[in-house]
């Protein structure tokens, strides 16, 4: 037994340096994919299709902080969405357009929100964690809906992009674009150094076992707050780039349905690997994009109409995806491609 | 007028609250006896509105059509336990939160793709519609008063099968210790099984009864399914004594919330910042009121016995 885990620890080095070439190679295809873009004749659409995967990257990864290495299952996430959004929409309507004053708004409002509400769902354990962690992005949702100086429930369109130190550089695809990258090359190595600090191994060692954490002298709970803060705060600097990216604004960003779909994102790339998180969110946005499209080739056999409703109605085909996902692609993505190394 | 007011609004709280215990007590033992959350237990409310609507529309009586509809929904949630959720039992709250999320994708989109997306309307059956005079100046919908009627039945019934039956004995058993209750030779899985193709008829009446005062659409399960998981972690889960007490509480404090919030805050404020205020702070109020009872409880105000 022990000559075998000896075996088997003995080829986990190659494999895992192997695995650590996929971030470098996710970000080499971003960097490359503008360059590459004009070759598709949809330029425009390709990127901003890739700037919403480099987004939901940047909040998949901060979920994938608290979720895969401490174990909070935290199904509010996207209420920090709606704080980054809001903070660029709510500044701008008053005319403070600059993202330099914009950004680090969002991310005080981000972390004041996490601190008081981590610290109450923090109290709870299990169920009752990812219950009230919803219940506080319900409270977000239903105040932002009522917010009628702020459009409520139908949103509010940005008056125009955010300029950054006066320059209008993400006015353009190109510029938001290159921006968005940097954040999300930014926060990658950010929350890889995070995980591997000190500070990461306690957290880590929360997610195995609180109580032994407790007994050698930590406090589990100031570590898990501190993890959901920055978590948090993150997620805040997604959302100011979201509400650039479709340069509005809505309650519909922070449904716990799209808390949900960022859950999925991670558990799809894989818990604990901050590269499968971006690969979870590409993999589940470009789904969301293509599946009509190949349900609708795929369904050429089929009469027009029923063709144009199986179309129409493609999570019908998306959600049985998922539930099979979970179902069989246990360790997600990045899982399978470690479990493919392995032979 | 204002204690009219307050009777219908009051009234008004009780029948959602009671809608909502109907939703909540299916869910709460579900999640008691296999530690399963189930996040499609919305659509099953959902299911049972459009099997209602369907049912009536064909047999031309709202009678038939929820005669009908019960055992449809009771069958359509056993095939839901058969087909996916029984896979889920061993899994992490994480996998099936995910796996009922997608149950709940599906679903929503799949009533969409048989009736299509424009809301369906029920009729209010002929012998309950109009209304009656309750007390002097006040008067209400019948079809409402039988909801509330349904709703103390359903739960009375709930209560003597739970508290004085055998099965009842398990499955407040098996709420508290699943492993014990395994352990003295119970089939824990049948007895699962029972409880949840239950729940979900339960759930599917609530649906069947709202269908005619509420318009029959998909995704009507979704939001109504957080305020049931709200219900359940207020009172506790695994306990129908706690969700009965909380669904009436959360339905009395967000229909009085909504219609009193702005003139309790005119006390303090001017007019239109009170209404204002008042309709931005009434939708959130039930979440307050849980945070602030897991603050001071954090698992619920009955929690079962572990």
């Amino acid at each position: 037994m022990t000559e075998l885990t000896h075996i088997r620890s003995a080829s986990v080095p190659s494999a895992a340096a192997r695995i650590d070439l996929l971030p470098v190679l996710i970000f080499a295809l971003f960097a490359a994919a503008p360059f590459l873009a004009p070759a598709s004749g949809a330029e425009g659409y390709v990127l901003s299709l890739l700037t919403r995967v480099m987004i939901f990257g940047i909040a998949a990864m901060s979920l994938d902080l608290i979720l895969g290495y401490g174990a909070l299952v935290s199904f509010g996430h996207a209420a920090f969405f709606g704080i980054g959004a809001y903070s660029v929409g709510i500044l701008a309507s008053h005319g403070i357009e600059d993202a330099l004053i914009q950004v680090p708004v969002a991310l005080a409002a981000s972390a004041l929100f996490a601190a008081v509400t981590g610290a109450i769902s923090l109290r709870t354990k299990g169920v009752y964690f990812i219950m009230i962690t919803l219940a506080f992005a319900q409270m977000l949702y239903f105040l932002a809906s009522s917010l009628a100086a702020y459009g409520g429930d139908d949103g509010l369109t940005l008056p125009s992009r955010s300029l950054v130190a006066g320059l209008s550089l993400l006015k353009n695809d190109f510029g938001l674009y290159g921006v968005t990258l940097a954040c999300l090359l930014g926060v990658y190595i950010l929350l890889r150094s995070v995980v591997n600090s000190r500070f990461g191994r306690v957290l880590r060692g929360t997610k195995e076992n609180v109580t032994r954490m407790e007994a050698i002298g930590f406090q589990p709970f100031s570590f898990q707050l501190m993890a959901y803060v920055i978590s948090g705060m993150i997620a805040g600097l997604a959302g100011c780039l979201l509400a650039n990216q479709a340069e509005f604004v809505s309650p519909a960003f922070m449904t716990w349905q799209r808390s949900g779909e960022l859950i999925f994102m991670v558990v799809l790339g894989g818990l604990g690997s901050l590269h499968g998180a971006i690969i979870g969110a590409a993999a589940y946005l470009l789904m969301e994009e293509f599946l009509p499209e190949i349900l609708h080739a795929a369904g050429f056999f089929l009469n027009d109409e029923f063709r144009w409703r199986l179309t129409e109605n493609w999570q019908m085909v998306f959600g049985p995806l998922l539930i099979l996902t979970v179902l069989f692609a246990r360790g997600g993505i990045t899982g399978l491609l470690r479990r493919g190394h392995h032979g | 007028m204002t204690a009219t007011f307050f009777a219908i609004q009051a009234l008004n709280g009780l029948q959602f609250g009671l809608i909502l215990f109907l939703i909540a007590a299916g869910l709460t033992l579900v999640f008691g006896v296999m530690d399963f959350i189930n996040l499609a237990h919305g659509v099953q409310y959902m299911v049972g509105a459009y099997l209602v609507a369907a049912f009536s529309a064909w047999t031309g009586s709202f009678g038939w059509g929820l005669l009908l509809a019960l055992p449809t929904a009771l069958a359509f949630g056993l095939l839901l336990e058969v087909l996916i959720f029984r896979h889920l039992y061993d899994r992490s709250h994480l996998d099936q939160v995910l796996a009922t999320f997608g149950v709940i994708l599906f679903l929503n989109q799949a009533v969409k793709f048989v009736w299509g997306a424009a809301p369906l309307s029920v009729p209010v059956p002929e012998i309950l519609s109009g209304s009656v005079e309750i007390m002097d100046g006040l008067l209400y919908p019948v079809y409402r008063i039988a909801i509330i009627a349904a709703g103390l039945l359903v739960a009375a019934l709930l209560y003597v099968l739970v508290s004085h039956t055998r099965v009842g004995m398990l499955v407040r058993a098996g709420a508290t210790n699943a492993a014990m209750v395994s352990a003295l030779g119970v089939n824990i899985r049948r007895l699962f099984m029972i409880v949840f193709g239950f729940g979900a008829m339960l759930a599917g009446f609530a649906g069947a009864m709202v269908a005619p005062i509420l318009s029959v659409q998909p995704g009507m399960g979704d939001n109504i399914l957080i305020l049931a998981f709200v219900v359940i972690v207020i009172g506790g889960i695994g306990s129908i004594r706690g969700a009965f007490l909380a669904a009436l509480l959360i339905g009395l404090v967000d229909t009085l919330g909504r219609s009193f919030a702005p003139n309790l805050l005119r006390l303090v404020l001017d007019p239109s910042a009170a209404s204002q205020t008042g309709r931005a702070i009434a939708p959130m109020l039930i979440y307050i009121f849980m945070a602030a009872v897991l603050f001071f409880r954090p698992s619920g105000l009955f929690p079962a016995k572990r």
